[in-house]
């Protein structure tokens, strides 16, 4: 095709009277663009910050982290490293507010000098992040000090160690601040740990050692080679070339999420454009004939509508670009809380020009879709109106179908993660592109087919209207239905998500958890709850204990294995808390084999929960080998079980028979509730200053982060559903706006011949419902199924939909469409019948 | 046939198929126009004047049968080919004008010289219209236009490529008698001074009694007059 100046001037001619009305209509695809814009944009801006950040996300060149104190030869090890090193050990405990009497489980971390290395601190007062170490005092979180009202210099009692606090916490260099509410943190010097009286040996405390280089060398080879023996002591080191891709990887899914989403406003946006284009092109078959007639090649009349669509698509890319680039500056808010780093507001170009072109692309193609037959039109039209347009489809469409799948597969391969993702993607836009055009087909021939002669008048003319020719009843099935099923699965997936994060179950719920209870103390404590009216719900031995074979192979070898073998590293190293006991609890339920009873030759026979026993492969008689503290314990599973974790009751992978595991140090868990906040806390006060070694979590307080953090995802969420909801609502205006041009000649004609307004309306009004009621309802089919897949294979969950939500979508749907259509035919509607046989 | 003439049509057959079975609306017709000359079609309603001169003009393909305009034969090129023909060859007036409703007189007027990328169109349209009377008209839009005025601007776009063969279905059909004998005759104007052949499809017997040569059609077929 070659545009020469010829067909800019008829393209630009040609829309003289409709350029307002053409991109009214489109405007759907400025609100694709935007979104599209906005998120590849972040995206850029969110690699930036990754690389240049990278340092102080680590806050050294190198960490060393054990869940065990340092061996002897750990030490000698880290010693070799060299640098300038720093150490912090953390664990959890309760922490004490003296002034306020307020106690909550904490993270203590004790830090020597030194770190951070790279960024720093930020603290209230700015200073406190350097001078806590010498003064001694503690740094508090700020949404601790919030919930007990304290103020710097007040006292915090952390084991037996009183300290005052010396600065509020804001920002700790490489933390998401949003995602560790539920132990604060508190930093102390390192000096002061020992005072604290807190860390024992079955004690779970983290040791990390932060070790920083000199400018100029290169840690990633260094530590290349020192990488397995590390490994064999179970210390991990970590590079700032790590956490960079461990942190990309979640920045990628994030991204995914966003881009996907409008990925889709952008493709609901090319519906729109190709509807308003549609009824363009409509209008323009007499001409096209007229030019054909004059000379005009087949080609030439397309390029002039070509032309048409490519302006149409600049004007919505550059105005699409400029509200992108508006909108992203809100962006970085809405995800600031779940990133650790420090997200600045610059314009991409090179991305905002990538999502402006594929926006533009979107655009021409989805224009095309209409404006291709048009190569059809015979310029006999200009003799008499043909209707006879061939039925075989133009080579030419195919193709363009062809590219367009092409383009969306290409586009959703290259923003997922996982191909097969990718190809889920497209696969699902596909199949609810089809049943849609399907469900539109059917509704078309079985409106042609159904209405019969008894029918009442206004009923065969509103059914009439879905098959009559220049109908819309295609294009609509398809904004609304496409609508729907993306907005619909989205809440569906939200809402199976927040489900599964609440706990299940109703009655007597235990609201709180004391751990880390000694063998010893269990009778005192119990007391201590009996005397205030709290019944023990549950009680359980907990021994920690770690995997030394499974099936007669060492972890050691296991962890050697190339990567793709099954059991997934995490499993293997994974610290497992397992408990004795003789029958299941409330929240289990037996699968498959017999309840483990007394040792059997040198093994002991287990239960394991049958997700545990999946990941490692092991069935009923494997044997498994465990590692308490250096002790090894020779099992097998002799039984697989059901494990309800949603229920707030200790859950365990691993139980063993009692009289087996009793000699192994121990510590206990205690279930209980407290029946006002008062009550807990007197409880608590108690308990913390009588047994300062027990810790305890405020299940209600669990809850309450979790619900932040869930609100804070959704406000992602829902501003990418607002941008397709509000991409839908423009093109169903648009959609309707463009069908009224022709209804209303319709209506004016039966009002002349004598139809009164009210049947007029009752006319439109069936033919409206019968389409949202359509398009709603595959709409929501595809979104049972679509959200289904999701929450069964990407999240690997249960799938229990609401049973109200569909109803309400398919309501809501069917009233905006009906008011939508009866609001955009209203000014019409009220007008003598005359003006507008002229005027239109 | 011969060089002089500028449409040879030869046993021309036009069938469509129905769901009634096949339809033959045209039957073996066959007539020559000569250069210059004029040619009145006329007939009974639906007696296939219309499909005659669509397929004369190579706006549509015949079901058996020849058209020669200006020697080339317009039934063996394919549809872009019969474009340029048109182009180059051929003016239109039609019944009901059609003049392209977004684009302004002098601009309907140069389409056919723009389309083939000739230079002086808007010259040559401003010349035209001030030939047919509108020359104060010029940047004004069909609807701004009466119907006698916009068949004026549809002669003047007919006319602006110096075509050698003019068709015109009923090009009067939707005017009044005064108005209609004003465009005959600038019709035939047009057609004395720049020696265009006029094909002309016809109601009316007078005026198809002005023409060279009248061919009657009767049921599709050519009937010849008594
Ligand atoms: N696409 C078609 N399919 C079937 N029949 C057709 C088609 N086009 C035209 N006809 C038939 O061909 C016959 C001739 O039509 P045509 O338009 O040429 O008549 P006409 O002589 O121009 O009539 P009028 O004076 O009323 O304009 C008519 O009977 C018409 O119904
Ligand atoms: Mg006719």
């Amino acid at each position: 095709m070659s545009f020469n100046r010829w067909i800019w001037l008829m393209a630009w001619r040609d829309s003289r009277a409709s350029r307002r009305k053409l991109f009214l209509f489109s405007c759907s695809i400025v609100l694709g663009i935007a979104a599209l814009v906005s998120i590849t944009s972040l995206g850029h801006n969110l690699e930036i910050a990754v690389a240049e950040q990278a340092k102080s996300l680590l806050a050294a060149d190198l960490v060393v982290t054990s869940r065990q104190p340092l061996s002897e030869r750990a030490e000698q090890m880290i010693e070799g490293l060299g640098g300038e090193q720093a150490r912090e050990v953390s664990f959890s405990s309760m922490a004490l507010f003296p002034n306020s009497e307020g106690t909550r489980l904490v993270q203590i971390r004790g830090l020597t000098e030194g770190f951070p290395f790279y960024g720093a601190f930020e603290t209230f007062p700015t200073n406190a992040g350097e001078i806590f170490r010498n003064l001694p005092g503690a740094l508090v979180e700020e949404s601790l000090m919030k919930q007990f009202n304290a103020k710097v210099g007040d006292p915090i009692k952390l084991g037996e160690l009183i300290l005052p606090i010396v600065g509020i916490l804001q920002k700790i260099p490489g933390e998401a601040m949003v995602f560790t509410t539920i132990a604060p943190r508190v930093y102390i010097p390192a000096t002061e740990i020992p005072k604290t009286k807190l860390i024992k040996a079955e004690s779970l405390a983290k040791f990390k050692v932060f070790i920083k280089y000199p400018p100029a060398t290169l840690v990633e080879e260094f530590v290349k080679k020192r990488r397995a023996p590390f490994k064999e002591l179970r210390l991990e080191l970590e590079t700032v070339e790590d956490r960079k891709r461990d942190l990309g990887k979640s920045m990628n899914h994030l991204q995914t999420f966003l881009s996907l989403g409008g990925f889709i406003a952008l493709l609901l946006g090319g519906v729109g454009v190709a509807s308003a284009i549609h009824v363009h092109v409509k209008e323009k078959v007499p001409s096209v004939a007229v030019l054909r007639c004059l000379g005009a090649s087949a080609n030439q009349t397309l390029q002039i509508y070509v032309a048409q669509g490519m302006a149409l698509g600049l004007l919505g890319a550059i105005m699409g670009g400029i509200l992108g680039v508006v909108i992203q500056f809100f962006l970085p808010r809405v995800i600031q809380d779940f990133v650790a780093l420090e997200i600045q507001y610059s314009i991409a170009w090179v991305s905002v020009l990538g999502a402006m072109g594929a926006g533009f692309v979107i655009c021409v193609l989805f224009a095309l879709v209409p404006i291709l037959p048009l190569r059809r039109v015979s310029p006999l039209a200009v003799l008499r109106a043909t209707t006879a347009v061939s039925h075989h489809r133009d080579p030419l469409q195919w193709l363009l179908f062809g590219i367009m799948g092409l383009g969306i597969t290409g586009f959703s391969l290259w923003q997922s993660t996982r191909w097969y993702h990718g190809l889920a993607f497209t696969g699902g836009i596909l199949v609810a592109f089809g049943l849609l055009a399907l469900v539109a087909k059917l509704l078309i021939s079985l409106a042609r087919r159904a209405i019969t002669p008894s029918w009442p008048y206004v009923w065969r003319q509103g059914f009439a209207n879905l098959h009559r020719p220049n109908n819309r009843t295609l294009l609509l099935m398809l904004s609304l239905g496409l609508g729907t099923f993306l907005l619909l699965t989205m809440y569906l997936v939200q809402h199976t998500l927040l489900i599964d994060l609440l706990p299940a179950g109703k009655g007597r719920q235990p609201n709180t958890v004391l751990f880390d209870i000694q063998t010893d103390q269990i009778s005192d404590v119990e007391n201590l709850l009996k005397n205030r009216q709290m019944e023990v719900l549950q009680q359980a031995p907990v021994v920690t204990m770690r995997l030394a074979s499974v099936k007669g192979r060492a972890i050691r070898d296991l962890l050697k294995e190339p990567d793709h073998r099954r059991v997934p590293n995490w499993v293997l190293r994974r610290e497992f808390r397992s408990t004795w006991r003789d029958q299941l609890v409330d929240s289990e339920e037996s699968v498959v084999g017999v309840w483990p009873s007394q040792k059997i030759r040198d093994s002991i026979p287990i239960s394991l929960e049958e997700g545990i026993a999946k990941d490692l492969a092991v069935t009923l008689g494997d044997d498994l080998e465990f590692d308490v503290q250096g002790v090894s314990i020779a099992t097998h599973v002799a039984h697989l079980r059901k494990v309800d974790w949603k229920r707030m009751a200790p859950n365990f992978f691993v139980v063993f028979p009692s009289k087996t595991l009793e000699a192994a140090p121990a510590f206990h868990i205690i279930t209980t509730r407290s029946n006002t906040p008062e009550a807990g806390a007197e409880m608590q006060h108690a308990l913390v200053k009588n047994y300062p070694n027990i810790s305890l979590i405020d299940l209600t307080l669990v809850l309450k982060t979790v619900d932040t953090v869930v609100s804070k995802v959704s406000v992602a969420v829902r501003f990418m559903a607002s941008f397709i909801l509000g991409t839908g609502l423009l093109v169903l205006i648009s959609a309707i706006l463009t069908g009224r041009y022709q209804r209303m000649q319709e209506s004016i004609l039966l009002r002349t011949l004598g139809a009164s307004r009210w049947q007029v309306l009752q006319i439109l009004v069936i033919e409206y419902f019968l389409l949202g009621f359509c398009a709603s309802l595959t709409g929501v089919v595809l979104a049972l199924g679509g959200a289904g897949a999701l929450v069964f294979y990407l999240f690997k969950l249960p799938f229990h939909p609401p049973l109200l939500a569909p109803f309400v979508t398919m309501a809501c749907i069917c009233l905006t469409t009906m008011t939508t259509g009866l609001i955009m035919s209203w000014g019409v509607m009220n007008r003598p019948p005359l003006e507008i046989l002229r005027g239109e | 046939m011969n060089d002089e003439s500028i449409l040879g049509v030869n046993a021309l057959t036009k069938s469509y198929s129905t769901s009634g079975g096949e339809l033959t609306v045209l039957r073996e017709v066959t007539f020559d126009v000569r250069r210059g000359r004029t040619c009145a079609i006329v007939g009974p309603s639906g007696s296939g004047k219309t499909t005659l001169l669509g397929l004369c003009a190579g706006l549509d393909q015949p079901t058996q049968g020849t058209v020669h305009l200006d020697g080339i034969a317009v039934h063996s090129l394919n549809e872009d080919g019969r474009a340029r023909l048109r182009n180059k060859l051929l003016g239109f007036v039609f019944q009901n004008f059609q003049l392209l409703t977004t684009l302004t007189a002098r601009e309907n007027v140069m389409v056919p010289l723009e389309l083939c990328g000739e230079k002086g169109a808007d010259h040559r349209a401003v010349e035209l219209l001030q030939r047919v009377g509108l020359g104060d008209r010029l940047d004004h839009y069909p609807i701004q236009l009466s119907g006698g005025e916009q068949q004026r601007v549809a002669l003047a776009r007919a006319f602006i490529n110096r075509p050698k063969i003019l068709f015109a279905d009923e090009p009067t059909g939707n005017l009044d008698s005064e108005t209609s004998g004003k465009i005959i005759d600038l019709l035939f104007d047009l057609n004395r001074a720049s020696g265009t052949a006029l094909v002309l499809v016809t109601h009316n017997l007078e005026l198809a009694a002005m023409t060279d040569q009248i061919i009657t059609l009767r049921g599709g077929r050519r009937v010849d007059p008594l």
